[in-house]
């Protein structure tokens, strides 16, 4: 059965322009989707109506076979528990004013979620390969690839079943970007993971699944392995074509 | 790592240094502003001396056109001051913060017409408006000076909040509050209101001193606390026709202004840094 089900979904922030257009998507329990498009197709769009922080025009999106509806307030509740979100700028998802601890624990305070806090943020820390002490420290004491990690801690604080990370690596340098992608590798196998990138190689190596967005359209989807084998589509085409290789006759002397 | 551990301690240094001189010059003030409320070496509205003698053991700093101590007048005028200044403040913080934060959270055509009338507020100068409430209500009083700055104080509190509010929305960690189940205003109170309050607390300083200094333009012109309450601008009018004779009736005042506006200016900049968890040295 499908964890969240996209279904005929239009979304356009003015009546001219659609950002998304007649979008269908499932998400499988388990499953782990790359989202693949360029700047402006979309995926940031799409993320915010998974999220249930923007509502679409017309179509619906439900989480475990319910509509998100803002209005109803023990069902959203219950969804912000179950899907959580990585961004891409660790340095602007991390409140500067709060320490660690407090912005790790936010979701369990907001969720009114039982339990000793201390020791679940402590968990979290460690997951994501911290040391469980850092909770007193500021964000701005951190580098960019531990911020990301404590941002994923917060994430993963609920137990959430469905991660959504977007760009979440994009900001990173190549070792820590590596690191991340291990980790979210990790995290895969207990979780969905619906991973945004324009980075097609990262996707080739995180996710089994693969979904290409073009100007809001879904051009085409499937097995990770099997669409990069044989992009049908041109623009698939193309966006393979233009992932950089490393050829060292082309280097200058 | 080495440039955090060289400079930490000069920054540091500085910083408290900035904070004690503000005490200080603060706490002198608010030392004086109290013991009036108990003490003073003469009657403020009678007849200490001469008229218009100058310093000496008796009368510290002289006495006025009408042979009142100036020190006993100078000493009521910090009390008035303090309380001009919180009080304007307090009120144009209250006003000026929420209204910001509505335009802030608006939307586009509501925050466009708020923008546009506080616009138009912060192009009147601020004493202007105070002069227009002072005349709107009937009596000119100390209260009704306070309540008219609050307000012209309250517009360029509110565009400030606005701007600052504005950038935080859109930091990511205020989406990241959302997705964890935080209502707006507790989004409002742990998130938009600390990382806002470093430059609007440095801003309120500013507003303070000015406050100060425009009741003083107000008294001076007739529209703040009635006589025979003795404040700063008060004391200066009245020391104007005599000013070649007997100057310091008009230094005094003037010193003693800027000794608090500068104070609560350094007292504000020493606060923030020394809570601000991002100034702190690594």
């Amino acid at each position: 059965m499908s964890l969240v089900r996209v279904d005929h979904v239009s979304f356009g922030y003015t009546a001219n322009r659609r950002i998304l257009d007649d979008v269908s998507l499932d998400i499988a329990q388990g499953d782990t989707i790359g989202l693949v498009g360029e700047s402006g197709s979309g995926k940031t769009t799409l993320l915010r109506l998974l999220l249930g922080l923007t509502r679409p025009d017309s179509g619906t999106i439900t989480f475990d076979g319910q509509p998100l509806d803002p209005r109803n307030g023990a069902f959203m509740r219950d969804f912000r528990r179950q899907a959580q979100v990585v961004f891409q700028d660790p340095y602007s998802s991390l409140d500067p004013r709060q320490t660690v601890q407090s912005i790790i624990a936010e979701p369990l305070r907001s969720l009114k979620i039982p339990g000793d806090h201390t020791r679940m943020v402590g968990d979290a820390l460690e997951a994501v390969g911290l040391d469980r002490d850092v909770g007193t420290r500021f964000p701005h004491q951190f580098s960019g690839g531990q911020r990301q990690r404590i941002a994923i801690a917060r994430a993963i604080v609920p137990g959430p079943r469905l991660l959504l990370a977007d760009e979440a690596v994009s900001a990173l340098d190549l070792t820590t970007r590596i690191r991340i992608v291990d980790l979210l590798a990790g995290l895969s196998k207990t979780m969905s993971l619906l991973f945004v990138s324009h980075d097609i190689g990262v996707v080739a190596a995180l996710c089994r699944r693969i979904v290409i967005l073009e100007k809001g359209r879904i051009v085409e989807a499937g097995d990770t392995a099997a669409v990069l084998a044989n992009p049908q589509h041109s623009y698939t085409q193309r966006l393979l074509a233009s992932v950089p290789r490393l050829t060292l006759n082309k280097v200058p002397s | 790592m080495s440039t955090a551990t060289m400079t930490a301690p000069a920054d540091k240094k500085s910083h408290s240094l900035a904070l004690k001189a503000g005490l200080l010059l603060v706490g002198i003030h608010v030392f004086v502003g109290l013991l009036t409320l108990v003490w003073l070496p003469y009657d403020p509205t009678a007849m200490a001396g001469g008229r218009l003698e100058g310093p000496s053991l008796l009368h510290w700093l002289g006495t006025d056109r009408l042979g009142r101590d100036l020190f006993t007048q100078m000493m009521i005028g910090s009390r008035i001051a303090l309380i001009v200044g919180i009080g304007a403040v307090t009120i144009g913080a209250i006003i000026g913060v929420t209204l910001g934060l509505l335009a802030a959270f608006a939307s586009k055509w509501l925050d466009d017409a708020l923008a546009a009338t506080l616009d138009i507020l912060i192009a009147f100068p601020t004493l202007l408006i105070a002069m227009l409430v002072v005349a709107a209500s009937d009596t000119a009083n100390l209260w009704s000076a306070i309540i008219a700055l609050g307000i012209a104080l309250s517009a360029i509190v509110a565009r400030l909040t606005r701007i600052l509010a504005k950038r935080v929305l859109v930091m990511d960690y205020i989406t990241a509050a959302r997705t964890s189940g935080s209502s707006w205003p507790k989004i409002v109170a742990i998130h938009i209101l600390p990382n806002i309050w470093p430059t609007l607390s440095v801003n309120f300083a500013l507003q303070f001193g000015l406050a100060v200094i425009a009741e003083a333009s107000l008294s001076y012109l007739g529209l703040g606390a009635p006589p025979p309450n003795a404040s700063w601008g008060r004391i200066l009018q009245e020391a104007q026709g005599t000013v070649y004779t007997a100057p310091l009736g008009a230094i005094a005042p003037g010193i003693a202004l800027v000794s608090l506006a500068i104070g609560v200016n350094l007292l504000a900049d020493g606060l923030r840094d020394t809570i601000d968890p991002t100034r702190r040295a690594r």
